[in-house]
């Protein structure tokens, strides 16, 4: 009898489950933040990712259709094979339904795959690369905030149109370094700049002197820096040190945050230009947001941060649209609907998965110019959205029809 | 086998069998992984004395071998493993004859400088992707038949490739050339004056560990579909050195107690964010403090018969 009853019980409680199925799985909406919680880029996403999520939950209502929404978080320690087996846990065992942030280029393309594997949703606002939505671009991926092409044509062209038309680029010996160094090469000479040269340095090098000297000679106008995190920082130390800025070269960087300026201080990364899609101080919105932001983490919002708010929001928009949180469904309908929120006006989620938002180049003020902490932006050039990203056919994503 | 072999052998088998049942099937995977490249290590440290500090380049290579012949040329997995595992063979050929011409700390550097050349080159070669690394690597069907994206599948797949590695190390140590390796290990001028040719019996040592630190990378890089610069780093020769260490240096269970620990640290303090390595320096701490012969070394020491357990810390 005993046995009989718990068959039963079991059989309808796979029935349930599979009406269930097509719904939202395990009556529980749950976002994974994965990022870098503890390294060089703990600072531009970390807990203040986590905090966006959490604001954009409570914006939402807490629930989505009736069900709870809940948010886990992890550290991958910009380690690829961390970050997958973090995200395949998270799909198999803990019931996750969308990996959220991920930056580190190399750990946000194990995701992706892993995410499609698994059909659910990866909404990327934290990593670079261009990839995610060129020939590694998955039915699954959502690229929300920028990427390397945004980067390099923002600052390149707009600094072009700005007046800076010759260029030298101190560049990272690696495929990151050149990739960027070549794209913004390219806008620069389709904008009708000059490229007088280059110099490569190795990866996560302290002494940049021989490289800014022969930077220095070359006369150019403007330095481009086809680097990131610690060498991005150093070499505009360096630079401020050898009086380049002073001596009338403009220094362009081609992947920096404002949290690195707030690191850097004015005094050094003054007259630097930069391509960024949010910057707290634009509109009351902006800084609204960036106030409630900072009343938790007690800093001033990364773009990235900004962003994981703004990719949230619209997954659950779309959730409530086709009550399913499966990844292909889900990201179907949010490329369906326009993207609103306080720094995203009316943004089109293209089929590639690449939202295609305006981006702003800024020039980093002078001490004398800032107001107070934070106040480090002066605008020079909004860079339309069709005009920063890269054309949907050129990007070599395989289900996209040409 | 003694009795106390066999009988931590067959439970290790039991444990193996019921483990995916209980744990997540990925990480007992990554779990067995590092256990296999820990051992490969171990028999290089442990019963030859010779301190690899580039085994990370064994590992990270033969990862991208695999993941590249899978990925671009198709190759069933086990061939793609094999070819991870020559891959291993040929590099520690050519370091090994490099390094075995030096004792101590400057073998540890000569190891350190090579493996930095293979990482640079994994970093800008154009076919292992940079810092993007080698993604979406399929696993495909073993023999054909075995479709390897099943979790259990490929756990037993895996499973079974550290066993016979496992048995492979037991086998060489407990073999006349494991027992030249020791003799080696004590007193290598006595072994030099007794007739034997060190340098080849090094040599085969070096490639030997060389081979299954390429089994463990290559196997690695089908289970998580990637091969990256993490497994190429010189912050992966230390972490199997740590491994090593712990579990206890010279022991044959060692290293897999090691590994075990330390992965199992990394995965369920993960949230602990950068205090992960500090838990981890300091566990590393009380072990050279307290226990210096590692876990299992103290275990033998405390347990088993008088003279069996290792002496440790001999560098």
């Amino acid at each position: 009898m005993k046995l009989k009853q718990a068959l039963l019980a079991g059989a309808a409680s796979v029935l349930f489950a599979g009406g269930a199925s097509a719904q939202i799985s395990g009556d529980v909406v749950k976002l994974g933040i994965l990022n870098d919680q503890s390294s060089l880029y703990a600072d531009i996403t970390g807990q203040g990712s986590v905090a966006a999520a959490r604001m954009a939950v409570e914006d939402f209502g807490g629930t989505v259709n009736g069900k709870k929404i809940e948010i886990v978080f992890a550290d991958h320690q910009n380690k690829p094979d961390v970050g997958s087996n973090v995200a395949r846990q998270w799909y198999d065992r803990d019931g996750v339904d969308a990996i959220v942030d991920v930056p580190t280029s190399s750990v946000a393309l194990a995701i992706a795959a892993v995410s499609k594997e698994k059909n659910k949703a990866f909404l990327n606002s934290g990593a670079a690369s261009s990839d995610l939505t060129g020939k590694s671009c998955q039915t699954t991926t959502v690229h929300w905030t920028y990427d390397t092409i945004a980067l390099s044509k923002g600052t390149g062209g707009a600094v072009v149109k700005a007046g800076g038309d010759s260029w030298y680029f101190l560049t990272a010996d690696y495929a990151f370094g050149h990739a960027l160094e070549r794209d913004t090469g390219d806008v620069v000479k389709a904008a009708g700049g000059k490229v007088l040269g280059q110099v490569r340095h190795p990866l996560n090098t302290s002494d940049f002197s021989s490289f800014l000297l022969q930077a220095q000679a070359s006369k150019a106008k403007v330095v481009g820096l086809a680097n990131a995190g610690g060498d991005t920082i150093n070499s505009i130390k360096q630079a401020s040190e050898f009086g380049i800025v002073a001596g009338g070269q403009k220094l362009a960087g081609l992947l920096v945050f404002v949290n690195d300026i707030h690191a850097l201080g004015l005094q050094t990364a003054q007259g630097l230009q930069l391509t960024e899609a949010f910057y707290w101080d634009q509109n009351d919105e902006t800084r609204a947001f960036s106030t409630r932001f900072e009343a938790i983490m007690k800093k001033k919002p990364s773009m990235i941060q900004a962003g994981v708010y703004g990719v949230v929001l619209h997954y659950l928009k779309a959730i409530k649209e086709v009550n399913s949180d499966e990844g292909e469904k889900v990201v179907a309908q949010m490329k369906k609907m326009p993207a609103n929120d306080f720094m995203t006006k009316n943004a089109v989620l293209r089929e590639d998965g690449r939202l295609v938002r305006d981006m702003y180049l800024f020039e980093v003020k002078k001490p004398s110019e800032s107001k107070g902490p934070w106040d480090y932006y002066k605008p020079i050039r909004t860079i339309p959205g069709n005009e920063a990203y890269r054309p949907l056919k050129d990007g070599g994503c395989p289900f996209v029809k040409g | 086998m003694d009795r106390a072999t066999r009988i931590t052998f067959l439970a290790m088998l039991v444990v193996l069998a019921v483990a995916p049942f209980v744990l997540y099937p990925i990480f007992l995977m990554k779990v067995l992984c590092f256990a296999l490249f820990a051992c490969a290590f171990n028999l290089l440290v442990g019963y030859v004395g010779l301190l690899s500090f580039g085994h990370a380049a064994f590992f990270g290579s033969a990862g991208y071998v695999t993941a590249y012949t899978v990925k671009m040329w198709g190759l069933p997995p086990e061939l793609g493993i094999l070819l991870g595992a020559a891959t291993g063979a040929g590099l520690g050929l050519v370091i090994g004859w490099l390094a075995i011409r030096r004792q101590g700390i400057y073998f540890a550097m000569i190891t350190l400088a090579l493996s930095q050349i293979v990482f640079f080159y994994a970093l800008q070669a154009p076919w292992t992707g940079g810092e993007d690394g080698i993604q979406s690597v399929p696993r495909g069907h073993l023999f054909g038949l075995i479709d390897l994206h099943d979790p259990m599948a490929m756990y037993f797949t895996v499973a079974a490739i550290f066993v016979l590695g496992f048995l492979f190390v037991y086998r060489v140590i407990h073999s006349p050339f494991g027992q030249v390796l020791k003799a080696i290990r004590e007193n290598e001028p006595r072994a030099i004056s007794l007739g034997y040719e060190t340098d080849r019996y090094k040599l085969l040592a070096f490639v030997l560990s060389a081979t299954l630190a390429g089994l463990a990378g290559g196997t690695k890089s089908l289970v998580f579909q990637l091969a990256s610069l993490t497994d190429v780093q010189w912050q992966m020769s230390g972490e199997v050195v740590l491994m090593t260490l712990v579990g206890g240096l010279g022991t044959i269970f060692g290293p897999i107690v090691g590994a075990a620990v330390i992965v199992t640290m990394q995965n369920y303090l993960a949230e602990f964010g950068s205090w992960v390595t500090i838990i981890q320096g300091f566990i590393f701490v009380v072990c050279v403090l307290t226990f210096r012969r590692g876990i299992v070394g103290e275990i033998i020491g405390r347990f088993g018969p008088k003279g069996a357990a290792p002496t440790g810390g001999g560098h």
